[in-house]
């Protein structure tokens, strides 16, 4: 009770605060030389209340205080510590105010890094912040509050969704805004620099790091994401083009894009309003993630539970956003045209620009698939979903070029440049040419494409293995990241093409058998848990050389009454074997699925290596001669 | 210098062009080759022909309409005024039940016979995919 008022009126102070900050900042404009500490004064206390708030919903849900709505809606007594406080922000209200509170975390350490930027340039985006912070404020206090009260209060909650109860899903949402969030204050920036006219290098250079930061936690958040509904929702893949994954996927290629373009800002101040428009777009792309997610307009499969009234306030509130961003953007905005820099068709420049296209592409490819069933729905109300053959048709082709530019673009210097050792870069692609030709030959498969694409991903692979090895190398950071893209294209390719899979519907003691494999339903065993039932089957698999027992098991929850299914995976660096049960009616036939997925590990380590290139970026410079 | 420059802007031009056509012909040819056509029972009572290409069925499943034997399991999708029967063999997701929304993905063998390949999941027990959702509201 006391923890919900406090939260509610830290809330409306923040907002209040949000006001006074951008009173001192426009009054600061002109006036003084330096930033009036006051401003940093005030974004610490915003940050502090806002925080306050936060943690004010984390103690409701620990004391499981039913008098607030959103507990009451999110949790349940028996539910163990750990998930009562990741239930906080595994809800809209509670992720929404993790949002704010990331917010304005945010402008506050952009305040205190950006110290040797301009003045003006540092108001200006702390206003453009505010103005998204106040957004999001009305948001919060208007459509959805955390701290609604509930009379009488109730004895026990609605309980938290069990799907929801996993340790993967509990960091995914924080990390996954970490990235939608710090998109922001590019956008912020990118806003103020181009008022200012300072899109040049320095501004560049300084706003890399809060490319990279943000690109990096939006990679971990659809790893993590990605880890989860593999193993958690017994989808037994990795990626399924769905909406809600598609609108993660589409902030992050505009946000790599944006990071390969930087990078010709910076060293050759080109593509300054190319950077400009790449920066509205990835804040662009983040807010509808949010939007389309909440709405409850994606035609989804796991769309969560929703309402109408909030996804039309995020998307007017977006309207006005890219309305007064492309204002900006044709009002001040000084074509860098008079100081064109020559370019030579091959160079480094050019390689970037091939990038952008083959990342337009990947990006409009995904926006029209995700976007279009909803556009027919309106104009026709015909009820359409685009399946992953769409996205694999369009894709697949296109990844052959864009990993042979990949593997040699790094290569090329700027300005001017000619390809050396083509002969080694020549014998190189024959190789792996060849090398794939063999593995596909020897597997008997049909998969013509399949076989130049495993070529063209070896060819990225050997020549940045090679150049690990090479003193020459300029960026051991983007060279471990591109290493890292191959690595997880092919084992792509290898899961997609080698992955067996099992379907069957087993009773107790009854088993499956055919030419390669057996499997036996041995056991099944019963086990009552602190807020769910857990039914364990016992599965015997007998393979040529692989003889092991799989425990799937099929939890029953109290409250909300769900059954989840909790996959067995046998990971290994090879393949993961993997099982999952579930149960219709009651029924004495459980519904057995057993995969084989080859090479699992190592699609999420390449994302890894991918991460990691971008973490050695941003700490350590003096990779980056 | 100028001309060759002018020259490679023109080259540059055409090339964006090129691809951008090229990209919005094979984007908009795939879209209708791949794309999944939602219907009702009702609906698929109204169709004129049967096509052999991929639909989903979406509808509530039928009280006491499911049965499971080892290799399939057969159930009825209804939406109050029509049903059409469905057999599947697959990975059944752990909301499908009785008296819950389903969408089911397939192929239609006649006006009252559907074979599923998928079975759709979703996250939450209060979720109903808003075609099933529509659906009922026109009842």
């Amino acid at each position: 009770m006391l923890s919900s008022l406090i939260g509610y009126y830290s809330l409306i102070f923040g907002l209040s605060i949000s006001l006074l900050i951008i009173f001192f900042s426009v009054k600061n404009f002109n006036n003084l030389k330096i930033l009036d500490s006051k401003i940093l004064l005030f974004s610490l206390l915003q940050l502090v209340l806002v925080l306050v708030s936060f943690l004010s919903l984390v103690i409701s849900f620990i004391n499981s205080d039913f008098s607030n709505e959103t507990v009451f809606n999110n949790s349940h007594t028996t539910i163990p510590l750990f998930y009562k406080i990741t239930g906080t922000w595994g809800n809209h209200e509670g992720s929404l105010l993790l949002w704010l509170l990331v917010l304005t975390l945010f402008i506050f350490i952009f305040l205190i890094k950006s110290k040797n930027q301009l003045k003006k340039y540092r108001i200006l985006t702390v206003i453009f912040q505010q103005i998204i912070i106040i957004g999001f404020f009305i948001f919060l206090i208007k459509t959805s509050n955390p701290f609604s009260y509930l009379f009488p209060i109730p004895k026990e909650g609605l309980g938290l969704n069990p799907i929801l109860q996993d340790p993967a899903l509990a960091i995914h949402p924080p990390i996954l805004y970490l990235g939608y969030v710090g998109s922001s204050i590019i956008f912020s920036s990118v806003l103020s620099a181009t008022t200012l006219n300072y899109i040049n290098s320095d501004w560049a250079k300084h706003i890399k790091d809060w490319i990279l930061i943000s690109w990096i936690f939006l990679t971990l958040g659809i790893l993590l994401g990605s880890i989860w509904a593999y193993y958690e929702l017994g989808w037994g893949g990795f990626w399924f083009w769905d909406p809600v994954e598609n609108v993660s996927l589409m902030p992050w290629l505009a946000l790599t894009t944006l990071l390969h373009c930087i990078l010709v800002l910076e060293k050759r101040s080109l593509f300054g309003s190319w950077v400009i428009i790449l920066s509205i777009a990835t804040f662009t792309l983040s807010m509808c993630g949010t939007f389309l997610v909440r709405s409850g307009i994606l035609n989804s499969v796991h769309t969560f539970a929703n309402d109408p009234e909030r996804g039309l306030f995020i998307l007017s509130f977006l309207f006005v956003l890219v309305f007064i961003s492309i204002f900006i953007f044709f009002i001040f905005h000084k074509s860098d045209d008079k100081k064109l820099s020559p370019i030579f068709l091959l160079s480094k420049e050019t390689s970037i620009v091939i990038n952008n296209w083959f990342m337009m592409y990947f990006l409009s490819v995904v926006l029209i698939g995700t976007v279009y069933p909803i556009f027919l729905d309106a104009i026709s109300s015909q009820k359409i979903s685009v399946g992953p053959p769409f996205y694999h048709k369009l894709m697949i082709p296109f990844l052959i070029p864009f990993l042979i530019f990949m593997a040699i673009g790094p290569r090329l210097k700027w300005i001017k440049s000619d390809i050396k050792n083509k002969l080694s870069l020549a014998i190189l692609l024959i190789i792996s040419l060849l090398f794939s030709f063999f593995i596909v030959k020897n597997f008997d498969t049909k998969y013509l494409l399949n076989s130049i694409l495993i070529g063209s991903a070896f060819y990225l692979f050997f020549i940045t293995v090679r150049d690990f090895f090479s003193k020459k190398t300029q960026k051991l950071s983007q060279n471990i990241a591109h290493f890292g893209f191959s690595l997880l294209i092919l084992s792509i390719l290898f899961n997609s093409i080698f992955s067996n899979e099992i379907i069957t519907n087993l009773k107790v003691g009854e088993s499956y058998k055919n030419d390669d494999l057996e499997i036996v339903f041995s056991d099944l065993t019963r086990e009552n848990k602190k807020n769910y039932v857990s039914l364990t089957g016992i599965f015997f698999i007998k393979e040529k050389n692989f003889d092991n027992i799989l425990k799937p098991e099929l939890r029953i929850y109290n409250q909300p009454k769900i059954i989840t299914s909790e996959a067995d995976i046998k990971v290994t660096f090879l393949k993961d074997n993997f099982i999952t049960i579930n149960n219709v009616k009651n029924e004495d036939h459980f519904n057995v699925r057993y995969l084989i997925k080859p090479y699992m590990l190592w699609i999420w380590v390449s994302v890894l290596l991918i991460t990691i290139g971008g973490l050695m970026s941003l700490f350590n410079k003096k990779y980056e001669k | 210098m100028y001309g060759r420059k002018v020259k490679l802007r023109f080259i540059f031009v055409i090339l964006i062009l090129l691809s951008l056509i090229l990209s919005v012909f094979l984007i908009l040819n795939s879209l209708e080759e791949n794309v999944v056509y939602f219907k009702s029972p009702s609906d698929i009572q109204l169709l004129e022909e049967i096509k052999d290409k991929k639909i989903r069925v979406g509808g509530m499943v039928k009280e006491n309409s499911i049965e499971i034997s080892s290799e399939k399991i057969n159930f009825i999708v209804t939406d109050f005024k029509n049903e059409i029967n469905v057999v599947y063999s697959g990975v059944v997701p752990n909301l499908f039940s009785e008296g819950k929304g389903v969408v089911a993905e397939g192929y239609l063998k006649d006006r009252s016979f559907f074979e599923a390949t998928k079975i759709l999941a979703k996250h939450d027990e209060n979720y109903m995919p808003p075609e099933v959702k529509a659906i009922l509201k026109e009842k």
